[in-house]
């Protein structure tokens, strides 16, 4: 019966154990590190992208850099703080249509996959995205 | 028929298309997959079910065109569809197909032509909370009329289908997989889709048929799902069951997709436990 009691101890101690490793999205996107080389992949295509590359002819690239792997770390429960402007009025006066922003969508996913990122994990980080999608497109 | 002869040879098609054509910077916006696949009917949606998608992946101020060919083939009938579709600003599609029901180890076959339209009314498949909605219509005409008449068919010459379809995305809502689910509801008076005619000595009045998809998609363009499609029981003389089927499609790309199935019709034309492998293939050019 003692050994009973204590196999069960263990076993909740193992159970216990489990929220407190539990990862975030932060982590599966490989931290810090992970997100930089995603944001790099991702400016690096939108680059190449005639259709979309115009809307950055202003952009500052090092700061668009910055500010993105910020949103990219916060938005992913990592422990940062997004210092950028408002999706508005970054957006504003762009007239952004459904169409481009479906392709920069497809850019960040070009960019996971370049960078190595499970499948699952691109998609909890597009949900995360996602709702930001009134606040960029016909501004 | 004519017309769809003529349609088949590409004399009217070209022209069609250039009355239809316009030149957006962007094209095949919408995001991989979803266009849906082609249904038995030639709308967009799943095999069996239409769906609240317009086919192909225009959006805003784009068009789409392509064509499709599925078969189905069960113990002892073979149902091949053929058609094309059109979208504009992933608001509108119209469709046209044909079916070609045949009897196996009878000669001849039954033919169906299906011309489909369909609009979005509201949401968006993705981004919006709500499903997205689209109500359809699908005008069925057969060109061989005798069976159905012969069984038993108020009408043999052509019936409405009319819909109403909702769609829904939910993002990596399965641990990190993404989930889409669609309920349909159909106005029909169709017997076997119409291929036996509409209305019959049993109910000669439309009823309302639920219809339903649920799918996975396992990676980038990769969905495995299932499907019901209720329909009705019109004729004396057979029973009639919903048809359902499991199914995996491929979206190698945004110009095709390639479907399998394991489909089960259930009775048909008196035929028990009919069920078999269905394969579809759509194609966009646009």
């Amino acid at each position: 019966m003692k050994k009973v009691t204590r196999t069960l101890l263990v076993s909740a101690c193992l159970l216990g154990a489990g929220p407190a490793m539990a990862t975030t999205l932060y982590d599966d996107l490989g931290g810090k590190e992970g997100i930089a080389v995603v944001v790099d992949g991702f400016i690096n295509e939108i680059s190449y992208d005639q259709n979309i590359v115009k809307f950055f002819a202003q952009t500052d690239i090092k700061r668009l850099r910055e500010k993105l792997e910020e949103q990219l770390c916060m938005v992913s429960d990592g422990p940062c703080e997004y210092t950028g402007d408002s999706m508005e009025d970054v957006h504003a006066g762009m007239q952004i249509t459904t169409g481009e922003f479906n392709r920069v969508v497809e850019l960040l996913q070009n960019a996971m996959n370049q960078a190595g990122v499970a499948y699952p994990v691109q998609n909890r980080l597009i949900k995360r995205l996602a709702p930001m999608r009134p606040e960029i497109i016909h501004r | 028929m004519a017309t769809y002869l003529n349609w088949k040879k590409k004399t009217v098609l070209p022209a069609v298309v250039a009355g239809l054509v316009s030149l957006p910077a962007l094209a095949d916006s919408r995001l991989l997959a979803t266009s849906g696949v082609t249904q038995v009917e030639g709308s967009a949606g799943g095999g069996l079910v239409p769906w609240a998608v317009m086919s192909g992946y225009a959006d805003e101020g784009e068009w789409s065109a392509g064509v499709f060919h599925t078969v189905t083939d069960v113990q002892d009938y073979r149902l091949t569809v053929d058609g094309a579709s059109y979208s504009r600003d992933n608001r509108f599609e119209i469709s046209a197909a044909q079916q070609r029901f045949e009897i196996k180890g009878l000669a001849g076959d039954i033919r169906q032509e299906i011309y489909g339209a369909k609009v979005r009314v509201l949401g968006d498949l993705i981004y919006d909370a709500a499903p997205q909605v689209a109500a359809g219509i699908q005008y069925k005409r057969l060109l061989d009329g005798d069976i159905a008449s012969l069984v038993g068919a108020e009408n043999d010459s052509s019936g409405v289908d009319i819909y109403v379809s909702a769609t829904k995305v939910h993002l990596a809502a399965l641990g990190g997989y993404h989930l889409l689910w669609n309920a349909t509801l159909r106005a029909t008076k169709a017997n076997q889709m119409g291929l036996l005619g509409y209305g019959g000595d049993d109910n000669n009045s439309y009823e309302l048929m639920p219809e339903v998809s649920a799918l996975v998609l396992l990676r980038e363009g990769v969905a495995v799902g299932a499907e019901y499609r209720s329909k009705p029981d019109n004729l004396s003389a057979f029973s009639e069951d919903g048809y359902a089927d499991v199914f995996i499609a491929w979206f190698p790309n945004k110009q095709v997709n390639l479907t399998f199935a394991y489909a089960d019709l259930g009775s048909v034309a008196g035929s028990e436990d009919q069920n078999g492998l269905y394969a579809s293939l759509t194609a966009y050019f646009r």
